[in-house]
C-alpha cells in the first residue's frame, strides 16, 4: 500500500530521494576514500622496516617549525657508544640539489650518510655496492643513486663507475638502490646517497639532520629510543631532543586520519539530514494532497495510529530505498575510483551499516511529524476539504 | 433496539469569532431497520447532523447514543471501531481512491477491522456482486461511470454488516436513471438485511421513497413525518 502511494507520484519520489541517495553514497565514498588513505600511508610507514628509531632535535610537533639542529658527528659517535651497537646507529645530513651528467640535469635529495644505512633501512642495491667506512673516513666523492635519479640522468646505461656533478662538484656512482616507492611525500627514488662527511663539506654545515637507530625487536624500541634521548639530555641540559618510533608515528598519522574521516563522514552526514528536510517536506505536502483521503479512511474505521503508521511507514520507505540506492552508488563509486584513479579508497561495513542506519533512522525522526498531523486530522475536516 | 437517540443535539462553529450554530438542539430517535430521508435548505444543518450520527464529529452540547452506547463516554480510537462495525457511509462525490480497485475500496474498512486478505477479498467481492458490479471487480474509480461508483461506495459501506448506512446526498452527482438505481439497492438493502438507512436529500422525489421524512430547518427538526 505505501509502495503503492510512492509509485503514484513516481518523479517526486525520486526527486525526494536524491538528497538521500547523495547523502548515503557520499558517505560511503567519503570513508572508502579517508579509510583508503589511511590504509595506503599505514602501509608505507610500515615498509619502513618496523625497528627503527629516528631520534631528532627538538620537539615532534605537527605545529612548530622543525628546531635548527645542534647535532654534530661528535654526537653521533656519542649516541653509538650509548647504544652500544655501532653498526646500528646512522646519520643523515640533506639538502636539495641539482646534480647533472652531461646534457642531463636532475632535482635530487642529497643525503649525507654512512656505512650503516642497510643495517638499519631496508634498502636494497641494485647495482654496485653501498657507502664504506673508508668512503667516510677520506671523504671520497663517491654516490649511490635512487633508482629514479639514475633512470633521469643515465636512461638505460649502466651508471655505476660514471661521473656526475653535484653542485658543480664532481661524483663518481658506485651503486645504485633499488625502486622503494614514497614514503610520507619524500621521494626515497629521487635520493642521491653520498658520504656524510663529503656532505658536510659539500654543504658548508658541521651539523646532522637526524640520526636513525636500528633496534635489536620490537620490544626494545621505546626503552631504547628513551636512553638516547635522555643520553642527549644530559649531554646538553636544558635542550629537547626526541625519539620518534613507526609506532608512535602510525599512532598519530591514524589519528589525523581517523578524524579527518569522521569530518568527511559528518559532511556527508549533513547531506543526508538535508535529505530527511527534503522528505519532511514533501510528506507534509502529501499530507495536505491527501486530506480527503484521510478524512474517508477515519470515516471508515481508521484509528490515528493506522494513519500514522501509513504515513510513518511511507517515509521509512523513501528513505530507505534511497539509503539503498545510495549504498549501491557508493560502493559502486568507490570501486570506480579505485579503479580509476591513484586515489585509494577501500569501501567499510561500518559506514555502509551506519549510512543504511542513519536513512532509516531519518525517515522516521522527519517522518513522525507529518505522519501525526496526518493522524490527527478532523475526519469532518478532512471530509469537507474539496 | 435503537440505531440513533439524540436528545439536545447542538453544534456551533466559531468562524473568526463569530458562533455559527449549525444545529440548536436536535431531538431525534431513529430505530433498527427504519429509512428515513433528512431534507431541508442548502445550510440547515443536514450533514452537520450526519456526522454527529456517523461519530465523524463530536456535538457541543446533548446527549447522543449511537447502538445504545453514549458516545460521549468513547475516547477517539473506540469511535473508530464503532464507525467501523456500526456504520456505513455513502457520500455526493463517492470518496474513492483513485488509482486503487474496485475490489481493494471495497475490502478497505475490513482493513481497519484486521481481517485477512483473503477474506478481505471474498467478502469485498461478494459485496460488489451484490450491487452488480462482479464484472468490474479490478476497474480504478477513473474506469467506471459515476452510477458505478456510487454502486462501489455502497459496497463498500454494505462490507463490513453495519447496522445503518448513512449517506449524503448519494444521488446528488448522478442522473436521473443512475440515481433511480443506487436508490433501489439502498431499498433493497433495507428490505433484505434490515439495515437502517438514513439518507440526506434535496430531492423531494427521492425523499417520498423513504418511509419517513425529517425536515431540518435552521439548525432544528421542523417536521418529522412518518
Ligand atoms: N467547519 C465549519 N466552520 C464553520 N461553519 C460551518 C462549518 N461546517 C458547517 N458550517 C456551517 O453550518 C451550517 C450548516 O452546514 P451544513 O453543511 O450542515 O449544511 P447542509 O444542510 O448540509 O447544507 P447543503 O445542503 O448545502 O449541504 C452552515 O451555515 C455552514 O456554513
Ligand atoms: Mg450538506
Amino acid at each position: 500500500m505505501a509502495l503503492e502511494a510512492l509509485r503514484v507520484n513516481r518523479l517526486r519520489s525520486a526527486l525526494t530521494m536524491l538528497g538521500v541517495i547523495i547523502g548515503v553514497s557520499a558517505v560511503v565514498i567519503l570513508v572508502a576514500i579517508g579509510t583508503g588513505a589511511k590504509d595506503a600511508i599505514e602501509d608505507e610507514i610500515s615498509g619502513l622496516g618496523s625497528n627503527i628509531i629516528l631520534v631528532v632535535p627538538g620537539q615532534l610537533n605537527f605545529q612548530a617549525a622543525p628546531t635548527q639542529s645542534r647535532l654534530d658527528l661528535a654526537d653521533v659517535a656519542y649516541v653509538r657508544r650509548v647504544v652500544g651497537d655501532p653498526g646500528q646507529v646512522t646519520v643523515s645530513v640533506q639538502s636539495g640539489e641539482s646534480m647533472r651528467v652531461g646534457r642531463n640535469e636532475a632535482f635530487v635529495t642529497i643525503v649525507g650518510t654512512d656505512e650503516n644505512i642497510p643495517n638499519v633501512f631496508d634498502r636494497p642495491l641494485k647495482r654496485g655496492r653501498y657507502l664504506t667506512e673508508s668512503d667516510i673516513d677520506t671523504r671520497r666523492r663517491v654516490a649511490v643513486l635512487g633508482s629514479e635519479v639514475s633512470g633521469q640522468l643515465f636512461g638505460d646505461l649502466d651508471p655505476v663507475g660514471r661521473q656526475a656533478t653535484i653542485a658543480g662538484v664532481r661524483f663518481r656512482v658506485v651503486g645504485v638502490y633499488d625502486k622503494v616507492g614514497a614514503t610520507f611525500g619524500v621521494a626515497r627514488d629521487r635520493e642521491v646517497h653520498i658520504p656524510v662527511t663529503t656532505a658536510q663539506r659539500l654543504l658548508g654545515v658541521q651539523r646532522v639532520n637526524g640520526i636513525a637507530i636500528g633496534a635489536s625487536g620490537p620490544d626494545v624500541i621505546d626503552s631504547l629510543g628513551k636512553k638516547v634521548v635522555d643520553a642527549l639530555v644530559a649531554r646538553y641540559p636544558g635542550e629537547k631532543f626526541s625519539a620518534v618510533t613507526q609506532t608512535q608515528l602510525l599512532g598519530t598519522i591514524g589519528t589525523v586520519l581517523g578524524m579527518l574521516t569522521g569530518v568527511l563522514a559528518a559532511i556527508a552526514g549533513i547531506s543526508l539530514l538535508v535529505g530527511g528536510v527534503g522528505v519532511s517536506n514533501i510528506m507534509l505536502v502529501s499530507v495536505r494532497e491527501r486530506t480527503k483521503e484521510i478524512g474517508l479512511r477515519k470515516a471508515l474505521g481508521a484509528r490515528q495510529r493506522d494513519v500514522l503508521g501509513q504515513f510513518l511507514i511511507e517515509a521509512v520507505l523513501l528513505t530507505t530505498i534511497g539509503g539503498l540506492i545510495g549504498i549501491a552508488l557508493g560502493v559502486g563509486g568507490s570501486l570506480l575510483i579505485e579503479a580509476l584513479s591513484p586515489v585509494p579508497a577501500s569501501i567499510t561495513l561500518w559506514s555502509i551499516l551506519l549510512a543504511f542506519g542513519v536513512s532509516v533512522v531519518v525517515g522516521v525522526f522527519f517522518g513522525v511529524a507529518p505522519a501525526r498531523r496526518a493522524g490527527r486530522l478532523d475526519p469532518v475536516v478532512a471530509l469537507r476539504s474539496e | 433496539m435503537t440505531a440513533f437517540e439524540a436528545a439536545g443535539l447542538t453544534r456551533s462553529y466559531q468562524l473568526e469569532g463569530v458562533t455559527v450554530d449549525a444545529l440548536r438542539g436536535v431531538d431525534l430517535t431513529i430505530g433498527d431497520g427504519e429509512f428515513a430521508a433528512i431534507i431541508g435548505p442548502s445550510g440547515s444543518g443536514k450533514s452537520t447532523l450526519m456526522h454527529l450520527l456517523g461519530c465523524l464529529d463530536r456535538p457541543t452540547s446533548g446527549v447522543l447514543k449511537v447502538g445504545g452506547v453514549d458516545v460521549s463516554t468513547l475516547d477517539d480510537t473506540q469511535l473508530a471501531e464503532l464507525r467501523n462495525r456500526m456504520i456505513g457511509f455513502v457520500f455526493q462525490s463517492f470518496h474513492l481512491l483513485a488509482r486503487t480497485s474496485a475490489l481493494d475500496n471495497v475490502a478497505l474498512p475490513l482493513v481497519y477491522r484486521g481481517v485477512a486478505k483473503a477474506e478481505r477479498r471474498a467478502k469485498a467481492r461478494e459485496a460488489l456482486t451484490a450491487v452488480g458490479l462482479a464484472h468490474r471487480l479490478d476497474h480504478r474509480p477513473s474506469q467506471m461511470s459515476g452510477g458505478e461508483q456510487q454502486r462501489v461506495a455502497i459496497a463498500r459501506a454494505l462490507v463490513g454488516d453495519p447496522q445503518v448506512v448513512l449517506a449524503d446526498e448519494p444521488t446528488g452527482n448522478l442522473d436521473t436513471r443512475n440515481g433511480d438505481e443506487v436508490m433501489g439497492l439502498l431499498e433493497r438493502l433495507n428490505a433484505d438485511q434490515g439495515v437502517a438507512i438514513v439518507l440526506v436529500t434535496h430531492e423531494p422525489e427521492v425523499a417520498v421513497r423513504a418511509r419517513r421524512q425529517i425536515h431540518v430547518r435552521d439548525g432544528l427538526i421542523e417536521r418529522d413525518v412518518a
